[in-house]
């Protein structure tokens, strides 16, 4: 029983980096603020290549054991951490220079932190600290960076996360009153014992909070309007870093409870297709990008689901989650850098020809929706193919059906914002001046698909990384 | 090598795609120059070809790719595909000639055309199911923005439909290859493992399920009746480069699918379902026949003819897992014709295509009511058209005969029942004969004086085409002598 503080050295980095951005951008003139940018960088390039490293050592637990630093865990800093980078490049263009920016930084660092500690705890108090530290920064950056839209965004986001961290926390006091832990070694062995409809507000109570930080269904509704209202740097971080850290939680969890009692499976996989279903219908008729792609995010979340239904039945389920958090990580931030790239269309009408305008940015939107949809050879569909393989070698070959359904659904609306991009150009397209947009965004948007496809293709080195362990 | 003739047509897309100076004349002949030297490198790969035995690939490669799910690159081919292998090659060196003088966006058209071509090559050497799939898919990505892109009429909402309908038959497709992954032991996606293996041999039911979902999947690219609906609109509204490939080739990749994975993995489903699927082909071939018999546009009933002649192909091949008594030489002949079918199905609508094309580039319209007497000012575009329209009818000396024959042959001595389909043929030739006499016979009128006769690039795009035909309808052994081996080979593990 010991701290073993270094096992921690990338939360660590990432929450001094935010102090020391917080600090010292307050020193900083307006305009060499892109100091403060660059140190954030340095912090969770920092972070990002600690994890890796102990993601090479053994696996073990710091903190007397409410905090595993296995792969799953290692996973998913170096995956959030390299996300909150390609964030800092989409928010180069869009805050630099802003009043506010350093402080954007901070805050996205703790916000990260959070997500962190979220995806590597295995006790429930730890749970809520991650939750907390991870949800409280994230209403600060909506509300900062989206003008007056922005603050109903922020407010809904704050409404809707008040009440799902107060359902945390109440799950958490009923599972600790019913079986006297925290932990999830011990609650393996207390649960099963325990009355089962007692167990089962609690555990809901827990998935719900969770849910709220992945943005999957029923607790999603703010997602979108977030992803509309706010500026595109909290869009972007907010559809894609807190999911990381909230679905390895999930995972954990369900693998926790699911240990004595399997219906927990079939609770996931239906809450799966609840996210899939009301993510991609709700998106089809969308006219805003970023509503749009906050709606697919939603669908996204669903597909995230499937693996969790096959814990403990299928050795595919983790890693293929794993690496499904990576390649949706990328994509999603390619697909917002090029919304960011072109801030002032925000009407899927005004994509139409855009390939004649800025090629590249329309090859990046391509690859980046192509690999939203599981096209192969995108890291996306690697990611679906393995989750749905393992969820019908779980078990569940029915929810392996409703993955592809929702893969062709989602096709639909995908196609709707790429098709007209690669139309003739029309008068009004060919006569629209060229706008220098933001070479930031642009260039964030062009590393992030390239690199969704890189992970597609050369998938192996990645997956034999995830593949090694088990969870601790 | 055969990696590289998958890659060399994509690499130079990509360069294509990436140089902005490139003059339209440099992309026209860059096309075309990859074009020719593909063709040179399969002819040297068919020079080189001996028949690897049963289950076995020649030029076979293999690399590991995800070996953590069992997925390797493993490319190779055989006598059922090196004829595909060489067909998709000849019909987009005819596309590229054909387009030397297309005016519209000539590098994009070059690199998406060469990125169409090593995908559909990638799909006929690839011998793991995620690699077919990564390169099935990519197909219809491909084809979506020939059709989008390049397209007349309502072309938007044809490849909206065609997308969507091919995009849910792949979908069927994988969940088929991930239930045989899950079912194999250990698992793999291997396809010569698998067919080693057969999985779900002792499973009827999910052997069934999983043969469903990838008859459905195949059975929507292929297309055959009821999941024919995106065809006729996704062809008529394609260029004629575009409906050439997609007649030509991609629709084989639905054919193929079916003798390269669904037969030998799942023989036992297959020969559970062995009726249904003789009944879809029979379906296929008499509603196909019918319908386009009843077309006044001249594109729109190419492509129904498209549905009829791949219904032969669903009814041998049905017909090949009726195992009944001493016929096993009657299942191998079926097969070869099936085999014979896509290729020379491939040459013959290439063919058509393309002519259909220069009607529209001459007149602006398919529509047979609007031509008449078109032979006189254009003897060479009759005559070529003629013996598309003959060797689509199945006339002998051409290659649809060698097909068909031997199609109905194997089947009726397998299944009497089968000869039912023979209307088919008499329909069809009914209809090219009366869609040969309302265009180019008869006064010339409407949109026929003035119609320029075929010129260099058209005739030497399509007159190869057809005269390929000619050669396997005159001398078939050329062809036949590499595909029987592996039709014996693949009737053996139906029948096993």
């Amino acid at each position: 029983m010991q701290m073993q503080p270094a096992l921690l050295l990338p939360e660590i980095f990432t929450f001094l980096g935010g102090l020391v951005v917080l600090l010292g951008g307050s020193f900083l003139p307006r305009d060499r603020q892109w100091i403060a940018r660059a140190v954030a960088a340095l912090a969770l390039l920092g972070a990002a290549t600690a994890a890796a490293l102990a993601m090479a050592g053994p696996a073990q637990t710091a903190f007397s054991g409410t905090f595993a630093v296995d792969t799953a865990t290692g996973a998913a800093r170096v995956i959030a951490a390299l996300a909150t980078l390609l964030v800092l490049g989409v928010a180069s263009g869009e805050i630099a220079d802003s009043p506010r920016e350093s402080d954007t930084y901070a805050l996205l660092l703790f916000a990260t932190t959070g997500v962190m500690v979220l995806a590597g705890t295995t006790d429930l108090l730890v749970l809520i600290v991650g939750f907390l530290l991870a949800s409280i920064p994230l209403y600060g950056i909506v509300g900062l960076t989206g003008g007056r839209s922005g603050a109903e965004a922020a407010m809904k986001t704050y409404l809707m996360g008040a009440l799902s961290g107060i359902l945390l926390m109440l799950g958490v006091t009923l599972l600790y009153a019913l079986t006297g832990a925290t932990d999830y070694t011990q609650l393996k062995d207390e649960l099963p014992g325990a009355p089962a409809a007692a167990v089962g507000a609690g555990v809901l109570c827990v998935l719900t909070g969770l849910l709220f930080k992945a943005g999957g269904a029923p607790v999603h509704f703010w997602i979108p309007d977030a992803a509309q209202g706010t500026g595109v740097t909290a869009a972007t971080f907010l559809t894609t870093v807190p999911k990381i850290g909230a679905l390895v939680a999930i995972y954990r969890f369900v693998a926790t409870i699911s240990a004595g009692n399997e219906t927990w499976l079939i609770v996931a996989a239906v809450l799966a297709t609840a996210s899939m279903l009301q993510g991609n219908l709700a998106a089809y008729w969308q006219r805003d990008p970023r509503r749009l792609l906050g709606w697919s995010t939603v669908a996204q979340v669903g597909f995230l689901l499937v693996p969790v239904a096959a814990v403990g039945r299928s050795d595919l389920a983790l890693p293929s989650l794993l690496f499904y958090l990576a390649a949706y990580a990328l994509t999603n931030v390619a697909a917002f850098a090029v919304t960011a790239a072109l801030p002032e269309r925000r009407d899927l009408t005004a994509y139409r020809g855009l390939v004649h305008e800025r090629p590249g940015l329309a090859l990046a939107l391509l690859v980046a929706l192509l690999g939203l949809v599981g096209t192969p050879p995108t890291a996306v569909f690697v990611g679906k193919l393995t989750t749905t393989t393992a969820a019908w070698d779980g078990g569940h070959s029915w929810l392996a059906l409703l993955v592809m359904l929702n893969s062709l659904l989602s096709l639909f609306y995908y196609l709707r914002w790429f098709g007209p991009v690669f139309a003739r150009p029309t008068q009004e397209s060919a006569t629209r001046r060229r706008t220098g947009g933001d070479a930031w965004a642009a260039a964030t948007a062009g590393v992030a698909a390239t690199a969704s496809l890189a992970l597609g293709v050369l998938a192996d080195p990645l997956w034999t990384a995830l593949a090694t362990s088990p969870l601790l | 090598m055969l990696s590289l003739i998958v890659f060399l047509p994509l690499a130079v897309a990509v360069v294509v795609a990436a140089v902005p100076s490139l003059g339209a004349a440099a992309a026209r002949w860059a096309w075309v120059a990859v074009s020719a030297v593909e063709l040179v490198l399969v002819g040297v790969l068919w020079a080189g070809y001996e028949d690897p035995g049963p289950n076995g690939l020649a030029f076979e490669e293999q690399v590991p790719w995800i070996p953590g799910v069992g997925s390797s690159y493993h490319v190779g081919v055989d006598g059922l595909s090196l004829p595909l292998v060489a067909m998709t090659a000849v019909v987009f060196l005819a596309c590229a000639v054909y387009a030397l003088r297309d005016g519209e966006r000539p590098r994009a058209q070059t690199a998406l055309f060469l990125f169409l071509q090593g995908v559909s090559l990638g799909v006929f050497v690839a011998a793991d199911l995620i690699v077919f799939f990564v390169f099935f898919d990519l197909s219809i990505v491909g084809m979506y923005f020939v059709i989008a892109g390049w397209g007349h009429g309502n072309a938007a909402r044809s490849a909206l439909k065609f997308f969507l309908y091919t995009f849910l038959g792949s979908l069927a497709l994988l969940l088929g290859f991930i239930g045989l992954y899950v079912a194999s032991d250990p698992h793999t996606f291997d396809i010569l493992e698998l067919v080693a293996a057969t999985p779900l041999e002792d499973n009827p039911l999910a052997g069934g399920l999983v043969l469903a979902a990838i008859l459905v999947g195949l059975a929507v690219k292929t297309p055959t009746v009821p999941f024919h609906t995106w065809l006729p609109p996704a062809h008529t509204d394609a260029p004629a480069t575009g409906s050439a490939v997609l007649a030509g080739v991609l629709l084989k990749m639905g054919t193929y699918g079916f003798v390269r994975i669904a037969m030998p993995i799942l023989p036992e489903a297959w020969r559970g379902w062995a009726w249904v699927i003789v009944v879809v082909g029979i379906v296929s071939v008499l509603y196909g026949a019918f319908v386009a018999l009843a077309q006044t546009n001249l594109k729109r009933m190419i492509a129904y003819t498209s549905v009829n002649h791949m219904g032969y192909i669903i009814l041998a091949l049905g017909a090949v897992g009726l195992i009944a008594g001493d016929t096993a030489q009657a299942r191998s002949v079926a097969v070869t014709g099936a085999v014979v079918q896509m290729v020379s199905h491939g040459l013959i609508t290439a063919a058509l295509f393309l002519l259909a094309g220069v009607m529209r580039t001459r007149a602006g319209t398919y529509d047979m009511g609007a031509y008449g007497g078109l032979a006189t000012p254009a003897p060479r575009f009759a005559a070529l058209f003629a013996i598309a329209a003959f060797a689509s009818l199945g006339l002998p000396g051409l290659s649809g005969f060698i097909a068909e024959f031997q199609i109905f042959a194997g089947s009726i001595a397998v299944a009497p029942v089968t000869a039912i389909a023979l209307p088919g043929i008499l329909i069809t030739a009914a209809l090219f004969l009366l869609a040969l006499q309302r265009v180019f016979t008869g006064p010339t009128q409407g949109q026929s004086p003035g119609f320029a006769d075929l010129h260099g690039r058209e005739l030497w795009s399509v007159g190869p085409l057809l005269a390929l035909s000619l050669l396997i309808g005159v001398l078939p052994q050329v062809l036949l002598g590499v595909i029987e081996p592996a039709s014996a080979a693949l009737v053996d593990l139906v029948g096993r």
